[in-house]
């Protein structure tokens, strides 16, 4: 099937239907991104396109959500400040700050 | 539905639940109907497990169904789960990560530690029983660019689009192999994306050797059917014995090579062709999720897709007294299966009689279930599609070559000593997506889930523990 007899592509909203009860925003590396209540940080990163937040230590490759359920901590990402944290999990909240973590997490403590 | 344990922490509920998949929601509910005081703990938000996964009340899905088979299994047993909440006879613990469980001395009651909600705080119940309902994770098998983003597990995409209806890409390969992959790929067309196709590394063929286990289980045909006319209407085409044996790109994928295998998925030489896509869904089938069950010591056994299951009996007894399991931790077995098993463990823990229809269900479905998981184990010939700097062990960076040295030159035999030699299986995920391949690359059989934890713990809850705890 070609691209113009499908016609408007589809979206998971239309798929499920309803509207989300808030649309806010969520900072991420100082760009502001649309965010729904109950969407995890992942998911608001998804939506905005965002495949990677994360570098690794060794070789500051870019990562992002892999596994989708918490057991593949390839999502880590540091929230209002706290590192290491699993945004498939993490639930996204107004006013959260979101930052690319580089390496540990932990390298402004220089260990 | 969010309820703290209103007793004291030291009086023991008649049955704690960790998971509240299929599985450990439907053993909660029954258990509660018979008159058990339950406290149901799960790391997630929501009830559901990966099966059920679904929008937060707050993203106003008008349709969650649209996502799921069997949507009214899952209703019903979430209205119950509210009404055994308000009553005062299921304690429902979201967002509690258990991370250990460990039996009072004389063995009459249990105390399960857990990691609650995003601060992490230290939370700890005690029952007299206790049923493990933890499900599985994906089985990866790694291929060069598999750690680029865009790609992705296929159940993770699953997950995903359930959970917060997002998708990777806009053009989708999923690939790998199991029943899961048609899932995905319907429910990812369904919604929006372009599936060009869905690789398989299994020849479905392997199904024509169980033909009495398919026919007894019309439902699951069904269901196939379900999803193989899905994939039609949205043009995905199936292509068996092949894989996906690398995803090109710098900052993200731009395409996957596929290629032919042979009967032991060797790729096959002259047959690689190259297909563009923004995303990678990639999944070989469950792996058990046992660290909780091996650590209390709980008896494992192969099974035919070459994970590890628990050793359960017809009731769904571990050999561990005083603690049941069901749904995927006794072997991968779909959602259907899970909530039999569920029931016939709150049967067997309140100490009534098992119902013969809950007996036969679970008979036909494990059958089925043994089918498949043969028809998909990986074949041997997967390492073939490895190169020397394909990192195995995304966490800790290790590629195939330094695993390889591990076994050739220094004489590693088995993944234990390999994870020493080289940190594969040593960083954040513990093996969980490094460790069948690891285990491959050893040429040994894949290890039960040995963890000691089964999440990251904060030091300061270690620290917490009474002393004269192990
Ligand atoms: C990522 C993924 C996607 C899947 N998608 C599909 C699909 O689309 N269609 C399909 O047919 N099958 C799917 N499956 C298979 C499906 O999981 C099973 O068939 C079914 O859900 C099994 O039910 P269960 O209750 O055994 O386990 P699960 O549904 O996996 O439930 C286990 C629950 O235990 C919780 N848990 C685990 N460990 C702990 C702990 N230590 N402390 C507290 N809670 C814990 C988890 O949060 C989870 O809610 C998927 C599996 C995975 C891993
Ligand atoms: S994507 Fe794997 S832990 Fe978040």
């Amino acid at each position: 099937m070609s691209e113009a007899t499908r016609g408007r592509r589809r979206s998971p909203r239309d798929l499920v239907g309803g509207t989300p009860a808030e649309t806010w925003s969520l900072r991420f590396d100082g760009r502001e991104l649309p965010a729904q209540t109950g969407q995890s940080i992942a998911a608001v990163l998804w939506s905005a396109g965002i495949l990677a937040w994360r570098t690794t230590r060794d070789t500051a490759a870019p990562r992002g959500a892999f596994c989708g359920i918490g057991s593949c901590y390839d999502c880590l990402v540091t929230v209002n400040g706290r590192p290491n944290q699993r945004a498939c999990l993490v639930p996204a909240r107004p006013g959260d700050h979101v930052t690319t973590q580089e390496g540990t997490g932990h390298d402004d403590l220089a260990v | 539905m969010t309820t703290s344990p209103s007793d004291s922490p030291s009086a023991a509920a008649d049955l704690a639940v960790v998971g509240a998949g299929p599985a450990g929601l439907a053993a909660a509910v029954t258990a509660a109907g018979l008159g058990l005081r339950v406290i149901l703990l799960d790391a997630g938000e929501r009830p559901g497990g990966q099966y059920y996964r679904h929008p937060a009340p707050g993203l106003g899905a008008a349709r969650p169904e649209a996502l799921h088979h069997g949507w009214s299994a899952f209703a019903s047993r979430e209205a119950a789960l509210r009404a055994h909440a308000s009553a005062g006879r299921i304690t429902y613990l979201p967002y509690h990560h258990v991370w250990t469980v460990i039996p009072d001395p004389d063995g009459a009651a249990w105390t399960l530690h857990a990691v609650a909600g995003a601060d992490e705080a230290p939370a700890t119940v005690r029952a007299r029983a206790v049923l493990l309902a933890t499900g599985a994770y994906e089985r990866q098998l790694p291929f060069p660019g598999w750690t680029l983003p865009g790609v992705v597990g296929a159940g993770g995409a699953q997950a995903m689009l359930k959970g917060g209806l997002v998708l990777p890409g806009s053009r989708v390969v999923v690939a790998g192999s199991g029943p899961l992959l048609l899932a995905v790929a319907g429910s990812l067309a369904s919604a929006g994306a372009r599936v060009p196709v869905v690789v398989e590394a299994a020849a479905y063929s392997g199904y024509a050797h169980h033909v009495p286990a398919l026919l007894r289980n019309p439902g699951k045909l069904a269901e196939g059917a379900t999803y193989g006319g899905a994939l039609l209407r949205h043009g995905v085409r199936l292509l068996t014995r092949h894989a996906v044996t690398e995803a090109h790109g710098t900052d993200r994928v731009e395409a996957v090579t596929v290629a032919r295998l042979d009967r032991d998925w060797r790729p096959v030489p002259g047959t690689a062709r190259r297909i563009p896509c923004d995303a990678v869904a990639v999944g070989h089938g469950l792996v058990p999720q046992l660290e909780l069950a091996t650590g209390l010591g709980c008896a494992t056994r192969p099974s035919p897709d070459a994970t590890v299951a628990l050793e359960l009996d017809a009731e769904q007894r571990t050999s561990v007294p005083g603690v049941w399991s069901a749904g995927e931790t006794g072997g991968i077995g779909g959602a259907q299966l899970a909530l039999a098993e569920g029931e016939i463990a709150a049967h067997s823990v309140a100490g009534r009689p098992v119902p013969a229809r809950l007996v036969r269900t679970r008979t036909r479905l494990r059958a089925f279930a043994a089918a498949m998981a043969g028809a998909h184990r990986p074949g041997s010939g997967w390492t073939g599609w490895l190169r020397e700097d394909t990192d195995v062990c995304r966490c800790e960076e290790v590629p195939a070559g330094r695993i390889r040295e591990a076994v050739e030159d220094l004489g590693a035999r088995d993944a234990r000593t390999v994870k020493l030699l080289t940190r594969a299986g040593m960083g954040w995920c513990q093996g969980r997506m490094c460790g069948p391949a690891v285990a491959a690359l050893a040429g040994t059989d894949p290890a039960p889930d040995r963890r000691p934890l089964s999440c990251p713990v904060p030091l300061r809850h270690l620290a917490e523990l009474p002393a004269e705890l192990p």
